[in-house]
C-alpha cells in the first residue's frame, strides 16, 4: 500500500520574483491558478493529480519538457484513467527535493533516450487509475451505494440508478484520506478517450509572448551574474588569473577560480560579467591533448577500421568467409564527425548557497542528477537542496550533464547569500559540451551471382559515449549503446545469411555525450547508403532489395512500405527529382523516409520533399508525433548538410553559429509524416526518426549525380556534375 | 542615464553605450522575452522591431537606438496572444522548446507588414532564425495561414 497524506501543497510553490511574475514553475501559471489560495486548495489524490475545488486537475510531471511534448503526453495518460476534464487540466513539475522526500514516488525524473513516455507508461497510467477509483470511492461512500454502480467521465462521478452526480473538486478531500489502490485495472486501448488523440499542447501560450520563464530568464532579489571561461583544451587547466584590470570594470564584484578548469566574473549584469572576462588575462596549462587535431583523431579511427581488437555487437553465421568466397565483394568505408547539441538556450544555472543550504534554478533533462550535483559541489547534503525545474530552451541530451550546475554552485559558494547566475557565451558552449562522438565505419559485403547478399560485415571503429561517461556501464570494456539500432530486435536484415557486426573502441580527449539520437544517426549513415550501394551494385531497386532481406523483421518492413506508399514509390518522379529510401530502428520505435531532391549541374541541391513514418507501437498523442518527426529532420539535416565540430591544437575550432552551420527555413523541406502505430508496444518519438534523415538524403543524391557521399557533412562536397 | 523607449514606454537605463540592445532590453528593463542566443546576430533569437524594422538586438548598442521605438515581444500585442501572427503560431502549435519563438514571431511580423502575401521565397529569404527543434516547416504553415487571416 503506497499511502500518502495530502500534501500541503503552499509548500512546493516557492515563488520566484521574475520580470514576467510567474511561479519558478519554469512556465507562466495560467491566471485563475495564480492566487496562491487557490491552489493551496488543491488536494491531492493518490501522487500524480491534485484536484481543485473548481474540479480542475493538476497533474504532476517528474520528466523534464524541452519541446518535445512530453508534459503533455504524461498528463494525457494520467487524465485518461482519471477521466479527468481535460480542459480543465494543466500540468507541473514535481520538485526533485519532494521525490527524493517521499521515497522516489515519482520515479525517475531522468528525460533522455526518447523514454519520457515509454518508460513512465506503467505507473502513470496506475496513478489515474488508483486516483479515479479513490474518487468513486468516496462517491459511493457518500451515496451508500456500491462503487460498482458509480462511473466517472470528464471529472463527474454519476450514480445512474439514482441519477446523482458528484464533481471531483467535491470529492477530493475525502477521496484523498482513503488507501491508494495498488494495482487498479487499466482502461483496456480501445476505450482510450484522450490516448491516441492529437490534443493540443499544454504549453503554448507562453511560449508566443515571451511570458515562459527559462531559467536564463530568472531574476532574484540581489542576483548577481556571472560569465565563465573554461580551458579551451580538453583535459588541460586553469594555472592562474590576473584581475588587475578587471576589478574596476563596470559592475565587476568578483572574479574567482570555479575549479581546477575554469574561472569566473562575476558582475551586475551578465554582460559587464562576459566583457570584463574577455580582458581577464588568463594562463591555461593545456595539458597533454595540445596537438590533437581533426586529422591525428582521423588516422587513429583508420587504424580501427582493421585491428584486431574489435568486439562483437551482432553476429551470426561466417560474414568473413561468406564475403570472401562471395562472386563479387563490396566495401565502403563511411565517416562522421564531432557535433555538438547547440541547444539554442545556452547552459545556465542560477544558484543561492547558504552555510545550510542550496538551491538552484535550472533547466536540466534530469531533476535528481541536478538536486546530487548542487549537493556535491556545495558540500552540503542531498535534503539541504532545492531545485527549481525550469523548461529547457533545447535540450538534445545535453542537459543530461551537470557541469554547469556544479559551476554555478561552486560560485554562489564563494559568496553565500547572494544568488549568482552562470550562464555561458555561446562560445562557452560551443566549445565545452559532450559531443556526439566520432566513428568511422568499413562496410563490407559479399554478393552472389543472382545479387543476392551472402554476407555483411560492418566495423565500427571510433569514440565509445559510455567510456566517456560511465564507464561502469561498460560491460567486460565494451559498449553496448555503440550497436543502437543494429541489435537483433532493431536490424531490420535478418535475411542476411552471415552477419558481423563489431567495434573497435578508439577514444579521443574530447568529451562524448548523448546527442538526440545518440549512435542510431551514424549508425543509420553506415548501414543504410551502404544497402543501398549494395542494391545499385546488384542491379536492384532499393526497394525491392531491402524488402528481400526483410521478412524476419516484419514492422520494420511495415513502415518502410508505409513510408513508400506514402510517397507514391510506384510511380515516376518529375523530370529532374530523385528518390532515396531508408528504414532504421531504435529508441524501441521503427522508422523509415522517402526524400525526394533535385540537384543542378553546378551542383545545388534542393530537398523537396520528405516523407517519414514512425511505428511506435502506441501513439499517445499523433500530433505531437508529427511534430517531432518533422523537428528530427531540422536537427537531422544541420547534421546532413553542415554542422561538424573540428579539432585543431585540442580543442574545438568552431565558435558560433557562423562557423557552427545549422540548417534554417531555406533548407528544410516539406515533411509529411506518416504515423502507423501498430500496438501492443510503447516506443520512443523524440529520437528514433532522425536516424533516417541523412540516409534518405544521401541515397537520393546518389540517385541524382551518381556521387556517393561517404562523409559528413554535405558542405565539404562537390554535387557539380556538369 | 540614456532614455529608450521600449513598447511606448520610455525607460532611463545607466548601462554604458556600447551595450547591446539586448542586454539593455533583458537586464537593464528586465524584460526576458527577447532571447540571448549567439551575441553574433547569427540566430536571431534577439530579434526586436526598431522603428517597425526587424532588428538583430545583440548587435545594436545603446547609443545608436537613439529616439527609435522598440518593440519586443512582449509589445506586440496588449493580451499576448491577439497579434494575428500569435494567433496563427497558436493554431498550427508551432512551438517546441520556444526558446526561438519570441524572435521567429518578431520576424514574421515584420515579413507579413512589409508583404501581406509572402511567397515561399519571400519567407526564405526573411525568416532566417535559428531554430535547434526544426519548427520551420511550421512556420512556413503559419505565416502563409496569417496572410489569409489578413486578407480576410
Amino acid at each position: 500500500m503506497n499511502q500518502i497524506s495530502p500534501l500541503n501543497r503552499r509548500g512546493f510553490l516557492a515563488t520566484v520574483t521574475s520580470t514576467a511574475g510567474a511561479f519558478s514553475l519554469g512556465w507562466a501559471v495560467p491566471a485563475e491558478a495564480q492566487t496562491p489560495a487557490a491552489v493551496a486548495q488543491g488536494v491531492e489524490v493518490g501522487i500524480w493529480a491534485v484536484i481543485n475545488p473548481d474540479n480542475s486537475t493538476i497533474i504532476r510531471i517528474a520528466r523534464s519538457e524541452m519541446g518535445q511534448g512530453t508534459l503533455t503526453g504524461l498528463a494525457q495518460l494520467v487524465a485518461e484513467e482519471l477521466d479527468a476534464d481535460w480542459s480543465k487540466v494543466r500540468a507541473e513539475y514535481i520538485a526533485p527535493e519532494e521525490n527524493l522526500a517521499r521515497s522516489r514516488a515519482w520515479g525517475d525524473m531522468s528525460t533522455g533516450g526518447s523514454r519520457g513516455i515509454r518508460a513512465s507508461v506503467p505507473y502513470v497510467q496506475k496513478g489515474g487509475a488508483a486516483a479515479r477509483l479513490m474518487l468513486i470511492a468516496a462517491a459511493a461512500k457518500k451515496w451508500a451505494v456500491p462503487e460498482a454502480e458509480c462511473t466517472t467521465a470528464n471529472s463527474v462521478v454519476t450514480h445512474a440508478k439514482t441519477k446523482r452526480t458528484l464533481r471531483y473538486g467535491d470529492l477530493a478531500a475525502e477521496a484523498a484520506k482513503l488507501p491508494v489502490p495498488a494495482d487498479p485495472a487499466l482502461k483496456k486501448p480501445a476505450d482510450w478517450k484522450l490516448v491516441g488523440k492529437g490534443l493540443k499542447r499544454l504549453d503554448t501560450k507562453d511560449k508566443l509572448n515571451g511570458r515562459l520563464v527559462y531559467a536564463i530568464d530568472v531574476a532574484l532579489p540581489g542576483m548577481l551574474n556571472a560569465a565563465i571561461a573554461q580551458c579551451p583544451v580538453f583535459g588541460g587547466k586553469l594555472v592562474s588569473f590576473d584581475d588587475a584590470l578587471v576589478k574596476s570594470m563596470p559592475g565587476v564584484r568578483r572574479v574567482l577560480k570555479v575549479d581546477d578548469v575554469s574561472v569566473a566574473v562575476v558582475a551586475d549584469k551578465w554582460y559587464q560579467a562576459k566583457t570584463a572576462l574577455a580582458e581577464l588575462k588568463i594562463t591555461w596549462d593545456e595539458g597533454p591533448n595540445a596537438k590533437v587535431t581533426s586529422a591525428s583523431i582521423a588516422a587513429i579511427l583508420k587504424e580501427g577500421l582493421d585491428a584486431k581488437d574489435a568486439y562483437v555487437g551482432h553476429q551470426y553465421g561466417d560474414a568473413t568467409g561468406a564475403i570472401t568466397a562471395a562472386a563479387k565483394k563490396i566495401e565502403a568505408v563511411y565517416a562522421t564527425p564531432f557535433l555538438n547539441h547547440a541547444t539554442l538556450e545556452p547552459m545556465n544555472c542560477t544558484a543561492l548557497f547558504k552555510p545550510d543550504s542550496v538551491e538552484i534554478w535550472v533547466g536540466t533533462q534530469n531533476g535528481e542528477a541536478s538536486l546530487a550535483a548542487a549537493a556535491e559541489a556545495a558540500g552540503l547534503k542531498l535534503n539541504q537542496v532545492k531545485v527549481h525545474k525550469h523548461h529547457l530552451g533545447g535540450g538534445f541530451g545535453r542537459r543530461g550533464q551537470q557541469d554547469y550546475v556544479r559551476q554555478a554552485v561552486s560560485i554562489a559558494k564563494q559568496m553565500p547569500g547572494t544568488p549568482v547566475k552562470l550562464i555561458w557565451s555561446r562560445e562557452e558552449d560551443m566549445q565545452h559540451g559532450f559531443y556526439r562522438p566520432i566513428t568511422q565505419a568499413k562496410m563490407s559485403a559479399g554478393l552472389d551471382a543472382a545479387g543476392n547478399v551472402t554476407g555483411l560485415h560492418m566495423r565500427i571503429s571510433g569514440q565509445s559515449i559510455l567510456s566517456y561517461l560511465i564507464p561502469s556501464a561498460l560491460k567486460n570494456g565494451m559498449d553496448p549503446v555503440q550497436f543502437q539500432g543494429l541489435n537483433p530486435d532493431e536490424f531490420g536484415y535478418l535475411g542476411i545469411p552471415n552477419l558481423r557486426i563489431d567495434h573497435a573502441m578508439r577514444n579521443t580527449h574530447v568529451p562524448a555525450g548523448f546527442w538526440r539520437g545518440v549512435n542510431v544517426n551514424q549508425n543509420a549513415v553506415y548501414l543504410e547508403c551502404f544497402i543501398d550501394e549494395l542494391a545499385h551494385a546488384a542491379g536492384k531497386d532499393p526497394l525491392a532489395f531491402r524488402r528481400a532481406m526483410m521478412a524476419k523483421a516484419p514492422k520494420q518492413l511495415a513502415v518502410l512500405e508505409a513510408a513508400c506508399a506514402k510517397a507514391n514509390y510506384s510511380k515516376p518522379l518529375p523530370k529532374g527529382v530523385f528518390r532515396g529510401i531508408c528504414q532504421f530502428a531504435g529508441f524501441g520505435s521503427y522508422t523509415a523516409a522517402v526524400a525526394e531532391v533535385s540537384v543542378s549541374k553546378k551542383g545545388e541541391l534542393k530537398i523537396l520533399r520528405i516523407v517519414a513514418a514512425t511505428d511506435c507501437g502506441y501513439a499517445v498523442n499523433p500530433a505531437q508525433i508529427a511534430a517531432q518527426v518533422e523537428g528530427s529532420f531540422g536537427y537531422g539535416l544541420s547534421a546532413t548538410l553542415y554542422s561538424e565540430c573540428t579539432i585543431e591544437a585540442g580543442r574545438v575550432a568552431e565558435g558560433n553559429f557562423d562557423t557552427y552551420e545549422v540548417a534554417r527555413m531555406a533548407d528544410m523541406p516539406k515533411v509529411e509524416t506518416v504515423v502507423v502505430p501498430s500496438g501492443g508496444f510503447w516506443g520512443g518519438v523524440g529520437e528514433p526518426t532522425i536516424a533516417v534523415c541523412a540516409p534518405a538524403v544521401l541515397n537520393a543524391i546518389f540517385a541524382a549525380t551518381g556521387k556517393r557521399i561517404r562523409s559528413l557533412p554535405l558542405k565539404h562536397h562537390d554535387l557539380k556534375t556538369a | 542615464m540614456t532614455a529608450v523607449n521600449i513598447n511606448g514606454r520610455v525607460h532611463q537605463v545607466d548601462a554604458a553605450p556600447d551595450t547591446p540592445l539586448l542586454w539593455v532590453i533583458r537586464e537593464w528593463i528586465g524584460m526576458t522575452g527577447t532571447k540571448y542566443g549567439c551575441g553574433v546576430a547569427q540566430c536571431g533569437a534577439c530579434a526586436v522591431h526598431v522603428d517597425g524594422v526587424i532588428t538583430r538586438s545583440c548587435q545594436l548598442p545603446l547609443s545608436a537606438v537613439g529616439k527609435a521605438k522598440i518593440t519586443t515581444i512582449e509589445g506586440l500585442s496588449k493580451d499576448g496572444l491577439s497579434h494575428i501572427v500569435q494567433q496563427a503560431w497558436d493554431k498550427f502549435e508551432v512551438p517546441q522548446c520556444g526558446y526561438c519563438q519570441s524572435g521567429q514571431i518578431m520576424a514574421a511580423a515584420a515579413l507579413l507588414k512589409e508583404k501581406p502575401k509572402p511567397t515561399d521565397a519571400d519567407i526564405d529569404a526573411a525568416m532566417t532564425n535559428i531554430c535547434r527543434c526544426g519548427t520551420y516547416p511550421r512556420i512556413r504553415q503559419a505565416i502563409h495561414a496569417a496572410a489569409k487571416m489578413i486578407q480576410a
